[in-house]
């Protein structure tokens, strides 16, 4: 019963590894990329799951001001920023990829390799 | 000109913050007026003061050097650029060291390797580029380790403020979640550090960005990383850190392979600049072995390298620099001859090179000398036989450069090579002299070392 | 006049881009009492953008958002956050302590919060544009 109550950590563990996956074995530059961020998403979905409170709801106040129970606020705000730090990362990495296909003709890791091994 | 005047204030006002703390006490400051645990605060302490001083003193330096050289190393519509590259890194880089909130922490810590990613990608060779991407790669994945050990560890104790968490963590050491996330942490900041197996993207990093970057990088950007490792050691507890888990016997391993395998590597390559950066991880090697050993010495003379090899190995850079602008490359065949050519240059290369190898009346003497003595308190003989090693080592690889610089004829195309213009010597001399004086006078950096030393272990049985 | 090929997604953009940036307005200043605020904004705000610039080409977004104007928004929206962050200073408290700014402590926190978020939607909405133009503009080896 209790792989089922902590099905958030199972997807996270599942995410991660797919991710760091793409990044080691994939040789395109892209795809890495593409895993980087599929790593990072992982994360996020942990965090914010972690900070669910049982019967929380979102945590913006009601307007009639009633009584409730609120879920944790700060891990949005703390992955937000974080989700920020994603996104410029990957855009500076995908710059980088459009210098390095300017630079070199591929975007293949092992033919980059080896144009590097050659002078 | 606005971007040094900036770099030499921010310097003055370290200083004046270091000793401020080193009389007072801790220094707290609280943003938005919230106080912690609510609200982030800036926490200087003798360990910070210490980790600002050198980012503000090798940044001053380099970019006292920055002029001449970033005119002839990076392409002509992006110096602006450049300039406003160092200033976000360098933002970064204070940040980090000053804060008191663990996420804020994470927030710097990725400014100031998004800044590093982009300022590496500016040098001229092509391969600058795939070196680029590859430290975003392995750089971003160790930020993301470090995000999930903060995240683990907010889980657990409820709150972000370091002190606070060092407080609550105590009535919970036991539990696997406190332990995952001691091993994120660790793992996500030695990515960072460039500690031995995760130190693969520092040698192409270093070798092909422009030498001014290189030196700004070797300088600080690792050196705070192994702080932040310090002050995760002193959340967690000393004791927590170093006799439940196996973390002095781990760092100690890892770091005496990774010193001899480095400077080995070092002794074979043919670009100074890639020799320089496996002796960084060399270095830095020695910095982790002196934090893995654990008790009062070793700490201490972790810390003082941290302050030295910045010094030492910045001078370094900034000289071959010099050499970069003079004569365009930095192979080692094309090296020859220069010490009469370039006289100045290569005394100051020189003087930061026998640092470098821990020769007495230098810097590097002293807080080897520490490490040698913290191994013989703890009784590993075999790392006093690493150390002499790897200071052979040293000597090698330095020689080869100090060899074809001094001792070989003059390649041709030798003559029309001037010294390097006043500014640029002058900040080399500066780190260079640096580093003899604290050599023959280290009183100073010692006792910080040993305040900062003595804040981390606190808790040690 | 232009050709009419893509004539539906020509049309349909023009539908949407001002809804787009209508709703990204409503994020902006949402941020407290629904789920939004600065970056939030700033997204949607330049994704209407980013819309144009996918049917009708770089070249006609320039027109709009020509380089100088987005370099200086970025800039802008930084200084605003910062600027509201060092105002409280001249009051004699601690950076970013909005309370001082107004007679009452909460009206200071709600005016400070919104001038912050303001900041942070203009300058991401234009790094944003700025980024994809970046990529749009440049001129492929094939």
């Amino acid at each position: 019963m209790w792989i089922l109550g902590t099905y958030n950590y199972w997807i996270f563990i599942t995410l991660m590894m797919i991710g760091l996956y793409i990044v080691i074995v994939r040789g395109n530059l892209v795809k890495k990329i593409i895993g980087l961020n599929i790593f990072q998403s992982s994360v996020f979905l942990f965090f914010i799951s972690v900070g669910k409170i049982s019967d929380g709801t979102a945590p913006i106040i009601l307007h009639d001001g009633g009584e409730a129970i609120y879920s944790n606020p700060l891990p949005h705000v703390l992955i937000l920023t974080a989700i920020v730090v994603a996104v410029s990362t990957s855009a500076l990495a995908l710059s980088l990829i459009v210098r390095i296909h300017e630079s070199y003709g591929t975007i293949q890791e092992d033919l980059i390799r080896e144009a590097e091994r050659a002078p | 000109m606005l971007a040094l005047v900036v770099t030499w204030a921010a310097f003055a006002i370290s200083l004046v913050l270091l000793f401020q703390v080193l009389n007072d006490g801790p220094i707290r400051y609280f943003f938005g007026g919230w106080a912690p645990p609510w609200g982030i605060e800036y926490r200087i302490d003798a360990l910070n003061g210490f980790v600002l001083v050198i980012v503000g003193f090798v940044s001053a330096a380099v970019l006292l050097f920055a002029g001449p050289s970033v005119g002839k190393e990076i392409r002509e519509g992006h110096q602006h650029l450049f300039y406003a590259m160092v200033m976000l890194l360098l933002a970064g880089l204070y940040g980090m060291a000053i804060t008191g909130d663990a996420f804020n922490v994470f927030v710097f810590l990725e400014i100031a390797s998004l800044a590093s990613y982009a300022l590496i990608a500016m040098g001229k060779d092509r391969r600058a580029l795939t070196a680029a991407f590859q430290y975003l790669v392995l750089g971003t994945v160790g930020a993301t380790f470090f995000l999930i050990g903060i995240g683990l560890l907010y889980a657990m104790t409820g709150t972000l403020n370091m002190v606070d968490m060092a407080e609550r963590i105590h009535g919970i050491h036991g539990s696997r979640t406190v332990l995952t996330a001691f091993a994120f942490l660790t793992v996500g900041i030695a990515l960072k550090a460039a500690v031995f197996p995760m130190h693969y993207w520092l040698p192409g990093a270093y070798a092909y960005a422009p030498s001014v970057v290189s030196a700004l990088l070797a300088g600080t950007a690792t050196k705070v990383a192994v702080y932040l490792l310090l002050r995760f050691i002193m959340i967690f507890g000393a004791d927590f850190a170093y006799v439940a888990l196996p973390l002095g016997a781990t760092l100690t391993v890892l770091a005496a392979v990774g010193i001899l395998i480095a400077s080995s590597s070092a002794i074979l390559q043919n670009d100074a600049k890639r020799l320089l950066a496996f002796s960084s991880v060399a270095h830095l090697g020695y910095i982790i072995l002196g934090i893995g050993l654990g008790n009062d010495t070793g700490v201490t003379g972790g810390i003082l390298h941290m302050f030295n090899h910045a010094l030492a190995k910045g001078a370094v850079f900034l000289a071959m620099g010099a050499v970069m602008l003079q004569i365009g490359t930095t192979h080692i065949n094309r090296l020859q001859g220069l010490g009469r050519v370039m006289p100045w240059t290569m005394a100051g290369f020189t003087a930061a090179g026998l640092s470098l190898i821990g020769v007495p009346l230098t810097a590097g003497f002293v807080s080897k000398w520490y490490i040698v003595t913290a191994a013989i308190d703890r009784g590993w003989w075999p790392l006093v036989l690493v150390m002499v090693a790897s200071s052979i080592l040293a000597v090698f690889y330095i020689w080869r450069i100090i060899d074809a610089v001094y001792f070989s004829a003059p390649g041709p195309g030798a003559e029309n090579v001037k010294e390097a213009p006043m500014t640029m010597l002058a900040a080399l001399w500066m780190l260079a002299g640096a580093s003899v004086y604290f050599g023959i006078d280290s009183s100073f950096p010692a006792s910080v070392a040993s305040k900062a030393a003595a804040i981390v272990l606190a808790q040690m049985p | 006049m232009m050709a009419t090929e893509h004539l539906i997604l020509r049309v349909v953009a023009k539908l949407l881009i001002p809804l787009i940036l209508l709703f990204g307005l409503y994020v902006q200043f949402h941020g407290e009492t629904g789920p939004g605020g600065g970056f939030q904004a700033g997204v949607i705000f330049a994704a209407a953008f980013i819309l144009y610039a996918l049917v009708f080409g770089p070249e006609n977004t320039r027109r709009v958002a020509p380089e100088w104007l987005i370099s200086t928004l970025m800039a802008i929206g930084v200084l605003l956050y910062f600027s509201t962050g060092a105002a409280s200073l001249l009051y004699r408290a601690n950076f970013l302590e909005y309370g001082v700014l107004s007679t009452d402590f909460v009206a200071g926190q709600k005016l400070g919060i919104f001038l912050v978020e303001l900041g942070v939607g203009i300058t991401v909405s234009s790094v944003m544009i700025a980024i994809y133009l970046a990529f749009a503009e440049r001129q492929g080896s094939g």
